[in-house]
Formats: C-alpha cells, sequence, structure tokens
C-alpha cells in the first residue's frame, strides 16, 4: 500500500518513520506546527483527549502536550525546539513526563514534496542503543522468550528512579 | 497514554529500581532460591525480601513450592504485557497518521473553495 507508515532502524540510536501523504508540503506542515490542527490527529487511542496542545514555534521556544483519558488518566510531554525551516524542517528535543525511557531524545521531522504528494520523515534519536531497541521492535516480531530479552534491555537501561517526574511546560 | 491497566503502573514501578531490574535479570537464567538472590548484592537478605515482595506484588515473579528453598522464578505474562505496550505506540502511529490524512483531505478542500492557492 501507498501510504503505509514505514518504521525502520538507522545507526544505533535512531528510528526513522516515514509516510507519505496526498497533500502539498505547506498543508502538512500546518498541521504539524499549528495547535488547533496538531490537536485533531495527534491523538490517543479510543477514551483519550488532548487538552493541552501548546506550540511556540521559534527556535528555543517549547512545547507542551497533554493528553487526558476519560477515567482520569494523564500524560504528558513536551521539549523545545532547535531548528526551524517552514515549511520543510523542525527539530525537537522530547520528553515524556513519566519517562520510560531514559533521558531524552531528539526527533527531527523533515517534509519533501513531490507531484503534490508529501513524503513526512520522522526521526527519533534515543541517548542508547538500548533504548532504541526497546522502542523499536514489536512482540509481534518473536514471540514472548525473546521479549525477556528485550525487556532486559529496557530494564538494565531505565533511571534508578523511574519516577521522576520534569514537566516542561511552557 | 496506553497503559492499560493498574498492574501495567505496577510492573513499571518494580521495574524501576536498579537491585530489582538485576534480580530479574539473574532469574532469566532459571529459577533462585533468596541466598542465591542476596549472594551478588551488598544489601541484607532482609532488604532483599523487600524486593522481592514488590516483584511479586507486581506479577514478575513466583515463588516454587520445595520446602526450604522456595526459589523464585520470572514470570512470563506481566513482561510481554509491558513489552506489547512498545507495540501499542507503533499502532498509535498509524492511526494517528490516518487521522492525519483525514484532517489534510478538509484543510485541501478549504483551500479550494477559499480559492486561496499559492
Amino acid at each position: 500500500m501507498k501510504n503505509t507508515l514505514q518504521v525502520t532502524a538507522r545507526g544505533d540510536r535512531e528510528i526513522v518513520m516515514t509516510r507519505v501523504f496526498d497533500a502539498p508540503r505547506h498543508l502538512v506542515f500546518e498541521a504539524c506546527s499549528k495547535p488547533e490542527l496538531v490537536r485533531q490527529w495527534l491523538l490517543g487511542p479510543e477514551g483519550w483527549s488532548m487538552p493541552v496542545c501548546e506550540i511556540d514555534l521559534r527556535v528555543g521556544g517549547s512545547y507542551r502536550y497533554v493528553w487526558r483519558h476519560s477515567d482520569g488518566r494523564e500524560m504528558g510531554m513536551g521539549g523545545v525546539y532547535r531548528e526551524i525551516v517552514i515549511p520543510e524542517r523542525v527539530v525537537a528535543t522530547e520528553k515524556f513526563d513519566e519517562a520510560w525511557y531514559p533521558g531524552e531524545a531528539v526527533g527531527t521531522l523533515v517534509l519533501v514534496e513531490r507531484d503534490g504528494e508529501t513524503t513526512l520523515t520522522q526521526t527519533m534519536l534515543y541517548d542508547s542503543r538500548q533504548t532504541r531497541d526497546a522502542v523499536l521492535k514489536s512482540p509481534m516480531e518473536t514471540g514472548v522468550a525473546a521479549s525477556y530479552d528485550r525487556l532486559e534491555k529496557i530494564v538494565t537501561s531505565m533511571p534508578a528512579q523511574g519516577e521522576e517526574r520534569e514537566s516542561r511546560a511552557s | 497514554m496506553v497503559l492499560e491497566s493498574s498492574t501495567l503502573d505496577a510492573v513499571f514501578a518494580a521495574l524501576a529500581d536498579p537491585t530489582r531490574r538485576a534480580i530479574l535479570a539473574r532469574l532469566a537464567s532459571g529459577e533462585a532460591s533468596v541466598n542465591e538472590l542476596a549472594e551478588p548484592f551488598s544489601v541484607t537478605q532482609p532488604a532483599i525480601s523487600r524486593h522481592l515482595k514488590v516483584l511479586e506484588q507486581a506479577g514478575l515473579i513466583s515463588r516454587g513450592r520445595a520446602a526450604q528453598r522456595r526459589p523464585r522464578r520470572l514470570e512470563a505474562k506481566p513482561l510481554a504485557e509491558a513489552a506489547s505496550w512498545l507495540e501499542t505506540y507503533r499502532k498509535l502511529w498509524e492511526m494517528r497518521f490516518r487521522h492525519l490524512d483525514a484532517l489534510l483531505d478538509e484543510m485541501k478542500l478549504a483551500k479550494k473553495s477559499h480559492r486561496k492557492k499559492r
């Protein structure tokens, strides 16, 4: 299928997601950078809404996303913009309030337009190979036995205090 | 945002401690008694027992029946559930991008009707 999400590993610490959209680049960029548009698609599974979506789109500016479940659970993340080239490139840090991987990841969004279609490439750079592998591998590929190895990797690379809460509210 | 249950929270909380992670890593290579588990650590046996209790409550380990020894062993299911959380991450992005497709279609229509072509 044409508009399928591709997820691949690159080097030791990166995950690359690629997806083609049937729309010109400036529209895709808008949809990825205007809060009123972002909150329409950057959703969680059934039952989750996105009450907070703040974007200060300038180098050094920050963004803050919070999702809320109807049962009261919340999940927040945010980061700081490092590079912005409208409408083709955005580099930003990313950290979850309750981090399930160590450190801060760096995300790079690149948009390339060709024949009216836009290829979106989102690259995530993690702190270590272990973290990257843990995020990337799906249990579907391997099965429970192998998921031990994987979990061990996650487990041994998690921060000692898993409950550190560092919110980057703007 | 896909934490499905309080069990999963308990699993991740249990995994947040380096000693408990080391204990799980040891148990991954086979069951072991409390004494055997305490050996490599410079902590008291009661301290190890407390860690074992946290792991047990999260369902990550169970204890065997062999009378005195009561060896602890790793449990597969909660670990598998924690791992499938990662798979959910991937599915989540597929879903988000389908929503983005729909939004882009709306945006294209809106631009057309406003005759605001670049």
